[in-house]
């Protein structure tokens, strides 16, 4: 295909979040009438980089040019007005309000002053159906459709703006074979009409489909460019793994004893379609990894597991007994004496304004109280365990846990969890967003609380954390488990590519030729 | 579905408030000594429209998912100053008229400043706004007085056109003025998307503040209206923080009882109108019936609660239960 002059490029654009590098001297040029795939595994810097490019978060440094000038977004709106609009992953309709009302909201058609309604249909309608979904009615409220229904929608409400450029982030991870077909046509006429589309999506056969170029990001930064078409999978997925495995591991235990039923049991679980035939095990002692890319089902298998979702099909058994764990409350009480460390400390693991002492005290207030009142001296005694055992690194233990630092903070939701006591101890990306050495502190706690014969179930999305820390590796693909990793066999080259669902090639990387 | 459909069940909280109003009225009007006539219409219609205005004033906040606790002091105030200006010849009478409603603006914008530049709780914010309006209007009617122009409190409180109370003619009118083009405006609109998903109508480019802004404002503005009427109703002003503390808790009666989610993001004006005057109504009812009036709180609590309820069921179809805590 002929290349067009860049209508858009990305000059050394670098991001950071606190300490945390998102992007860093990253490029990219993208021209009109082409869509533009880009690949990179969690934590490559791709939504980093989105949200620069629709105007939500800005650069520390680099620059962005359009049509040759260069441009700074100060909000999504402005980026709208350059002609760029991007479906998010995250949904941006507004529920409360109908079809018609979301796709015309940031511009609607006005008559004598006042939005003219009738015009508005007109323009929802025109728009569903150029987004092939014109079996949606516009005057219904969003609220009311289903996930994939909505997903038409706010591509309809994109194409409703008459972009230059238009970015699909994971814009059809939702949908059905069939609303992805018509999305295809949809693009692909798009891209005939000189519009400039950027395409991430992380099923390789939409990439292969669709795809007329591929940039490759890793680690924050744009390390590969190729026509598509050019590379084989394994070589993409080559190109793909590079994460710096800088942290240090404690060392695995060997193999334990297979005998006896497992700690926790799960036979073929599912959930309204999010989660679909789960089956695992895991014995005291074992660590057993969720890997896989964002957002396949791993929170919601833990929320499940935790009883917070409803409407669970399938089994649980805790130590050879069914379980059905009702609440999170049930869940953690005997005979479970489960624990879930949640993902995000600051809503679910924390209540910032209290105390840390009363932070740690939250799960285990049945041990610590008698008669319904807390036995402060029991209480102090064993905070002051847990803040040792941790090394949380606190002024005092009744300052505010919102004054701590991430890593520490991060550290008190462990402990917190800890002092219930816990058998089986589910983890939802605990690491993110904490520095290394916390981070190490983490592993070796994991490993030692495994030792005394806790079984853990570890969602992450470092893949150095799966090869490091885990025993076993589960990687989840859509809601279902994809494949199952024992030992040594826990590689980044296969997590990666059952991630993408892609079949791994046995010999490596050989130049692109396979046989047939 | 046929477009009726939708347009059905997304005012079904309005069809609702409208509905129960028309049966309890009817049950009062034909038990009353009076019966349905002229009189009795006139006199629930003159209690239930300031209740409405205020209700109108609590809507315009509650829409954008905050809630306005100075209503019924802005209420009382304007009521003072209106017993100060909106007097003598009929050309200082309606200056006076507009000198109340820029007023009623002014507490708004006031209210909607802090709560956006301050990004402070609109329910903190608008507590100590209210304590402040109802000091002004201590300072402006120390004890009960004053006065207002005769003849437009007469023609405003009286009836039109032999038997049509004058003041559901007003209210009418201050909807089709007011809300109508609110609700078809983009601020209108902005204002609905910023209550049902403050964060989606950022992304999607909505002028989030501007919208909270003119909540504000126009929710000052029908307060306003409600203590201007109420001038007309007394002929005079008084500073009483009993009125401003039961108006404020009554619009939000009404506000739910005519389907505007405290949540935000859903009901209308329209609806509040009608859970004012149906929460007025329930009042009277107890009177023509004969019971002590000592059961009034208690049954509108009850009736109430009943109404909340029944917005509350549709948690038990919630699959997640995070969902739960919004």
């Amino acid at each position: 295909m002929e290349q067009s002059a860049p209508i858009l490029r990305v000059e050394g654009v670098s991001k950071r979040y606190g300490g945390v590098r998102a992007l860093e001297n990253a490029s990219l040029s993208i021209g009109t009438g082409c869509i533009h795939a880009i690949l990179g595994e969690n934590g490559a810097g791709k939504s980093t980089l989105i949200k620069i490019l629709a105007g939500v978060v800005r650069p520390d440094a680099g620059r962005i040019m359009l049509d040759g000038a260069e441009v700074d977004f100060v909000s999504p709106a402005a980026a709208n007005r350059a002609g760029i609009v991007c479906i998010f992953q995250e949904l941006s309709l507004v529920p409360e309000l109908s079809v018609a009302d979301n796709i015309a909201i940031s511009n609607p058609p006005m008559r004598f002053g006042l939005i003219d309604r009738r015009a508005q249909r007109r323009v929802a309608e025109e728009a569903l159906a150029r987004a092939g979904a014109s079996d949606i009615h516009p005057m219904s409220l969003v609220r009311d459709l289903p996930l994939s229904r909505r997903q038409m929608v706010e591509i309809a409400k994109a194409l409703a703006r008459k972009p230059r450029i238009l970015i699909l982030d994971e814009a059809t991870s939702a949908l059905t074979a069939a609303d992805v077909a018509r999305v295809f046509v949809v693009l692909k006429r798009l891209r005939e009409e000189g519009l400039a589309l950027l395409y991430i999506s992380h099923r390789m056969h939409e990439v292969a489909e669709l795809a007329d170029e591929c940039t490759v990001f890793r680690n924050g930064s744009n390390v590969a460019n190729y026509p598509a078409g050019t590379k084989s999978d394994s070589e993409v997925v080559e190109m793909m793994i590079g994460r710096e495995l800088s942290h240090v591991f404690p060392p695995k235990p060997p193999p334990r004893d297979e005998s006896g039923p497992p700690l926790l049991e799960v036979k073929g679980l599912g959930w309204t379609g999010r989660l679909r035939d789960i089956s695992l095990h895991a014995r005291a002692g074992e660590i057993v990894g969720l890997g896989g890319l964002d957002g396949q089902g791993q929170r919601e298998l833990l929320l499940a597991l935790f009883g917070v979702l409803r409407g669970v099909s399938g089994e649980i058994r805790v130590a050879g007994r069914a379980v059905s764990p009702s609440s999170p409350h049930a869940a953690k009480s005997p005979p479970i004496g489960m624990s879930l460390i949640p993902e995000d400390r600051k809503t679910e693991g924390l209540m910032l304004p209290m105390s840390v002492s009363e932070n740690l005290s939250f799960a285990a207030l049945g041990r610590i109280s008698r008669g319904g009142v807390i036995d402060s001296v029991r209480e102090e005694r064993l905070v002051a365990k847990m803040i040792e055992l941790l090394a949380i690194r606190a002024a005092s233990p009744n300052i505010p846990a919102g004054a701590l630092s991430g890593g520490n903070q991060q550290k008190v939701v462990i402990a917190k969890w800890l002092m219930a006591e816990p058998r089986i101890i589910l983890l939802n990306d605990p690491t993110r967003g904490i520095d290394v050495a916390t981070k190490q502190e983490i592993y070796q706690l994991l490993r030692r609380l495994a030792d005394s014969g806790a079984a853990i179930i570890f969602y992450t999305t470092d893949y150095s954390e799966l090869i490091g820390c885990c025993d076993r590796a589960l990687v989840l693909y859509d809601g279902a488990v994809r494949r199952e990793l024992v030992g040594d066999d826990i590689t980044e080259r296969a997590l990666i590519s059952s991630a993408l669902n892609i079949a791994e090639d046995p010999n490596g990387v050989s130049g692109g030729a396979r046989p047939r | 579905m046929k477009d009726w459909r939708y347009v059905f069940s997304q005012n079904r909280g309005t069809l609702l408030g409208f509905f129960f109003f028309v049966v309890m009225f009817a049950v009062y009007t034909s038990n009353h000594p009076a019966g349905f006539s002229a009189n009795v219409v006139q006199t629930a219609a003159n209690k239930g429209v300031l209740l409405a205005l205020v209700a109108i004033a609590q809507t315009f906040v509650v829409i954008t998912a905050g809630i306005d606790l100075s209503v019924g002091a802005v209420f009382v105030l304007t009521n003072c100053l209106a017993s100060w200006i909106v007097v003598g010849t009929p050309a200082t009478a309606a200056l006076g008229v507009a000198g109340v409603l820029l007023a009623g603006l002014a507490c708004g914008a006031v209210n909607g400043l802090i709560v956006i530049v301050g990004r402070l709780q609109p329910i903190v914010v608008t507590i100590a706004t209210g304590a402040v309006y109802l000091g002004l209007a201590l300072l402006l009617r120390p004890t009960p007085g004053g006065d207002v122009y005769g003849p437009l409190a007469d023609a405003l409180t009286g009836r039109a056109f032999v038997v049509l109370p004058a003041s559901l003619i007003a209210l009418a009118a201050v909807v089709l003025v007011v809300w109508v083009p609110y609700r078809r405006s983009v601020i209108g609109r902005a204002a609905y998307a910023v209550g049902s998903s403050e964060q989606a109508a950022f992304m999607s480019g909505v002028p989030v503040d501007l919208a909270k802004f003119c909540a504000y404002v126009l929710s000052g503005l029908a307060a306003s209206m409600g203590g201007l009427f109420l001038t007309f109703v007394t002929y005079s002003g008084e500073a009483s923080a009993a009125n401003g503390g039961t108006y404020t808790l009554y619009s939000i009666a009404a506000v739910v009882l005519g389907g505007v989610s405290l949540f935000g993001g859903s009901g209308s004006a329209i609806g509040a109108i009608f859970g004012a005057l149906m929460f007025r109504t329930i009042g009277d009812l107890l009177f023509v019936f004969n019971l002590d009036p000592l059961w009034q709180p208690l049954f509108q609590g009850l009736v109430l609660l009943a109404a909340v309820s029944v917005g509350a069921a549709r948690l038990f179809q919630v699959r997640n239960r995070l969902e739960l805590f919004p």
